[in-house]
């Protein structure tokens, strides 16, 4: 547990809600729209954070342990994701299985808190969410398989260490499939275009924004909160792959893991603007793909 | 070993005093628990000293019996299987004895306490026995006493069914027992195991026919998939502390014995692993959607029995792997992960068998869509169900997340190593993975639409909690679920004797290194673990100082300004599982039958849909169907004439005697 990794924990914390800035923004320059402020997450948070609290009489305390485990289990996900180069707050063999069931455990707990409201709403998203985050469960694994494969090891912070400008060269197509495995995790694990669509005012075609419909107040604020935290924590993931810097300095591995991550919420931002979101009945198609990309993936890596 | 004759005579004991009080039933039952719970404490302190010491107890005696002898061993193996069969036996006992109060007016409780002790007591002799006989006689006395256990409703004719499918399906399972001792038994020239593990069969075609003799014989008892017919009719129809039992140790049996078999015949060959693997990724992914397309809350957590034989089969098939490829380190997780997870399962299954018998019995139905709202009306039963269903989905921090991450721990390092196994640690992270994800959506479902919204049904909305005979053990079993996963390390190295002396009979080189690795990253799991639980305290009490003076208010669920909404308009299980019921609508080829309102005056609708097995549908049917037929063309022989039966064994006798003099 070391000063460095506490560090990037905090920056996490301070900057993980600056990626639904850079989204909004580039999807309003598509729209060619000003769009709202780059720190409107920022301010949401606080609002929320002020506010009184209202909630269903069917409820019980499983809906207001809902958002504190949730919060709590991404959290200590976050605290086994090695950021720039620095060793994370725990790591030991295995590790990346850990972070894959906190994330569940985040999911399980948003999943209850959905279903203890009675509201069919909520069911139905509740309903979509294991459905679709049970057939990510597989690729996610595999795709960091494949990356345990390529460095002997099986610790995130060797497993992401081992991946250098060299192994670009060496392994370029096992590596792309395992990204692309992880980008299609990422965009649906973070309910993005084209799995599902934050904005979408309609309930009936709503995932993750349907499940949290009774939460008000500090609660809304720490799923918010929470969500942005599985953004970072994916996305950190796929920008470690994709932008290995590892120059010793860690000021410029820092610049650069946080503006990987930055364009990497621009991408989503360009991905929601050019293309409309899957009907619900082919998304299986596309989590199974990605299952069989990182498979394929596992299978270039185990050749060299 | 003294010490553990004394707790099964205990409970022996305890059987034989409630059957002698059968008059009072209220006695019968007190003296049966007291029994039981002696004996499993004194038990548990038996195994408890062999774990800790890895030393073996031995007891030899001669027998009457043709080729049989008692041989009696407590190893290390045979006490991690004991573990949770006296905690699981004493806690359901002392259950049972309230759960069963109602049912003493129209049922002999001496005979159920009976067959309770019967059970127990030949488990833990099954677990002991070192000759194939006493073995064969134990195994038989435990299968029919599950088998009166399992009637114990017999005015029902689902009971009744359920019985007898039981009864024929444990039979088959004993005949490929049969032949695959009597195989043994001609190569080793004795019955006794030890001299069995000296014939030195390993690498021969016989060894082979005796894997899948055993693959056969106990899968049927454990559950494989497609050996699994009898176990979701038997779970639902026995009594509930009588399902947690069966599905939290009687299975395991078959799992003991499968990796007793395989150590008499030491160093395996390497397609046996994949070959454990493959039913292990069947049993795990099928088991699991099997139980999603459920809407009985017994049948749902007996299919989740299968699909839990399906990870400790995982883990057995990675620990042979391990040992044909010469990969200790991958040998010695996959075993761990599965003796762990035995122990495990037999603790949150037990727990959510109780707690499915306690709902059953307060709102009078298993159906899951006439629960809801159990948690504000039964706060002990519903809270510690929700430990049990984290717990059966893996999740952390709870104990079976560790048994499954040292599943997954040997299939990384087979997948990592040099020469690994690559294609095996592919399945077997692949199909954990998905039961993980597939696991967590069903107990989503069972939990949220059981105990979670509005009651669906007046006798869910009128439902009291249940006696203190029956929170007690689930109270414990949940602590037990928290704090081993809390002291996941000592566990496991109480776990680490027996894996080293399956390892050590299975050929990969004796030492206690192989499991270094392991252990370390189990104890930064539990750190971890503890993190997090810090964290939701830390979370919890900023959220309660934020909230402090401020408006919290109380409204209606959010219901997009509908006026009138009503409990029978929430999600329901079926609604809730559909989209990956139908997903996977190849492999469950679920039924239904649905009336759809039409028309300006619509008839009421109605929507119905069923879940048929698919190894029943399939194979068994069919199969049984033509047995019948092929052997009806046999009937002229039954008749009923007693003079021509005589006959009948009189040329047989005689046949029998030109034969023997003859050769």
């Amino acid at each position: 547990m070391t000063g460095a990794a506490l560090a990037r924990l905090g920056a996490a914390l301070l900057l993980a809600p600056l990626l639904y800035g850079v989204i909004a923004r580039t999807k309003a320059f598509f729209a060619g729209r000003t769009g709202a402020p780059l720190l409107q997450r920022y301010f949401d948070l606080a609002k929320l954070l002020r506010k009184g609290a209202v909630y269903s009489e069917t409820t019980t305390w499983v809906f207001r342990a809902g958002p504190v485990v949730s919060l709590a289990a991404v959290l200590g996900a976050l605290a086994l994701l090695p950021m720039a180069g620095a060793p994370a707050v725990f790591g030991f063999a295995g590790d990346f299985v850990l972070l894959a069931y906190l994330l569940g455990l985040a999911r399980f707990a948003t999943v209850l808190a959905a279903l203890d409201t009675g509201s069919a709403f909520e069911g139905m998203g509740a309903s979509r969410e294991v459905q679709f985050s049970a057939l990510a469960e597989p690729a996610l694994l595999l795709a960091l398989v494949a990356l345990a494969r390529n460095a002997h090891e099986l610790s995130l912070g060797s497993i992401l260490g081992a991946v250098s400008g060299e192994t670009w060269r060496h392994d370029a197509a096992a590596l792309t499939l395992v990204t692309a495995a992880l980008f299609v995790v990422f965009l649906a694990e973070n309910s993005r275009v084209p799995v599902d669509d934050p904005t979408t005012h309609l309930e009936l075609t709503m995932i993750h924004e349907v499940m949290v419909l009774d939460s008000s107040g500090p609660d809304l604020a720490l799923v918010e909160l929470g969500a942005a935290l599985k953004m970072w924590l994916l996305g950190g993931l796929v920008v470690s792959i994709v932008v290995p810097v590892r120059s010793g300095n860690p000021w410029i591995d820092l610049g650069a893991f946080v503006a990987g991550l930055l364009a990497l919420a621009a991408l989503v931002g360009v991905v929601e603007s050019t293309m409309a979101r899957l009907r619900l009945l082919r998304v299986p198609a596309l989590l199974v793909s990605a299952g069989v990309l990182a498979a394929l993936g596992l299978a270039l890596m185990a050749e060299w | 070993m003294g010490l553990l004759l004394l707790g099964i005579a205990c409970v022996a004991a305890g059987g034989i005093a409630a059957l002698a009080a059968s008059r009072s039933p209220a006695r019968a039952s007190r003296l049966a628990a007291a029994g039981v719970v002696t004996g499993a404490v004194l038990g548990l302190v038996a195994a408890g000293r062999v774990l800790l010491t890895a030393r073996t107890e031995e007891l030899v005696r001669a027998w009457d019996v043709p080729y049989g002898a008692i041989v009696l061993r407590l190893d290390p193996l045979a006490a991690i299987f004991l573990v949770p069969l006296f905690v699981l036996s004493a806690l359901a006992a002392v259950y049972g004895t309230r759960y069963l109060a109602d049912e003493a007016a129209h049922h002999s409780l001496g005979a159920h306490w009976f067959h309770l002790c019967t059970l127990l007591a030949a488990m833990a002799v099954v677990l002991l026995a070192r000759n194939a006989v006493l073995f064969l006689v134990a195994w038989e006395v435990m299968s029919l006493a599950a088998y009166f256990l399992v009637t114990f409703s017999h005015e029902r004719e689902e009971a009744r069914e359920a019985g007898w499918t039981y009864l024929v399906a444990t039979h088959l399972g004993t005949a490929f027992l049969l032949a695959m001792f009597v195989l043994l038994g001609r190569a080793a020239g004795s019955l006794d195991f030890d001299r069995m593990r000296q014939a030195g069969l390993a690498g021969s075609p016989l060894a082979t026919a005796v894997f899948l003799l055993a693959v056969v014989g106990f899968g049927t008892k454990a559950g494989f998939f497609g050996l699994h017919v009898w176990l979701p009719e038997a779970h639902p129809a026995a009594p509930s502390h009588v399902s947690a039992l069966m599905s939290g140790v009687m299975i395991k049996m078959g799992i003991f014995g499968l990796i007793l078999v395989l150590s008499l015949l030491g160093p395996p060959r390497l397609w046996w692993g994949g070959a454990l693997v493959g039913i292990g990724a069947a049993s795990g992914v099928l088991g699991v959607l099997f139980a999603l397309a459920q809407h009985d809350l017994k049948r749902l957590l007996a299919y989740h029995s299968v699909e839990n034989i399906g990870i400790i089969t995982l883990g057995l098939g990675l620990g042979v792997t391990g040992a044909a490829a010469g990969l200790p380190v991958v040998s010695f997780a996959g075993f761990a992960g599965a003796l762990f997870h035995v122990l495990n399962h037999a603790l949150f299954k037990g727990l959510l068998f109780l707690g499915a018998g306690a709902v059953a019995q307060a709102t009078g139905s298993r159906n899951l869509d006439r629960q809801g709202g159990l948690l504000r009306r039964m706060p002990w039963t519903g809270g510690t169900f929700l430990v049990g269903a984290a717990a059966i989905s893996g999740l952390p921090p709870l104990n079976g997340f560790v048994s499954e991450f040292l599943v997954y721990f040997g299939a990384f390092s087979a997948a990592v190593a040099p020469r690994g196994a690559v294609v095996v640690a592919l399945v077997v992270i692949a199909a954990l993975a998905l039961i993980g994800g597939l696991a967590v959506a069903c107990f989503a479902k069972a939990f949220g639409v059981v105990v979670l919204g509005e009651p669906r049904s007046t006798r869910a909305r009128d439902a009291h909690e249940v006696g203190r005979a029956m929170r007690g053990p689930m109270a414990l079993l949940a602590l037990a679920c928290v704090a081993v996963a809390l002291a996941a390390p000592l566990a496991l190295r109480l776990v680490a004797p027996a894996v080293a002396q399956v390892a050590t009979a299975l050929g990969v080189p004796a030492a206690e290194a192989p499991l270094v690795g392991a252990t370390a990253a189990v104890t930064a799991v539990v750190w971890v673990f503890l993190a997090v639980i810090a964290g939701v305290a830390l979370l919890a009490l900023a959220r309660r100082l934020l909230l402090r003076g401020r408006a919290v208010t109380r409204a209606g669920t959010w219901d997009c300004g509908y006026a009138a909404p009503t409990p029978r308009m929430q999600y329901t299980a079926s609604s809730f599982a559909q989209p990956l019921v139908d997903l996977f609508s190849p492999l469950l080829r679920t039924e239904r039958h649905e009336t759809v309102p039409e028309g300006p005056f619509p008839a009421p609708g109605s929507f119905a849909s069923h879940t048929a097995d698919l190894a029943a549908r399939a194979v068994y049917l069919p199969l049984f169907a033509g047995a019948a037929k092929a052997l009806g063309s046999l009937r002229w022989l039954q008749h009923g004439r007693v003079q021509l039966y005589v006959l009948y064994i009189a040329l047989t006798l005689l046949v029998l005697l030109v034969w023997k003099v003859a050769s």
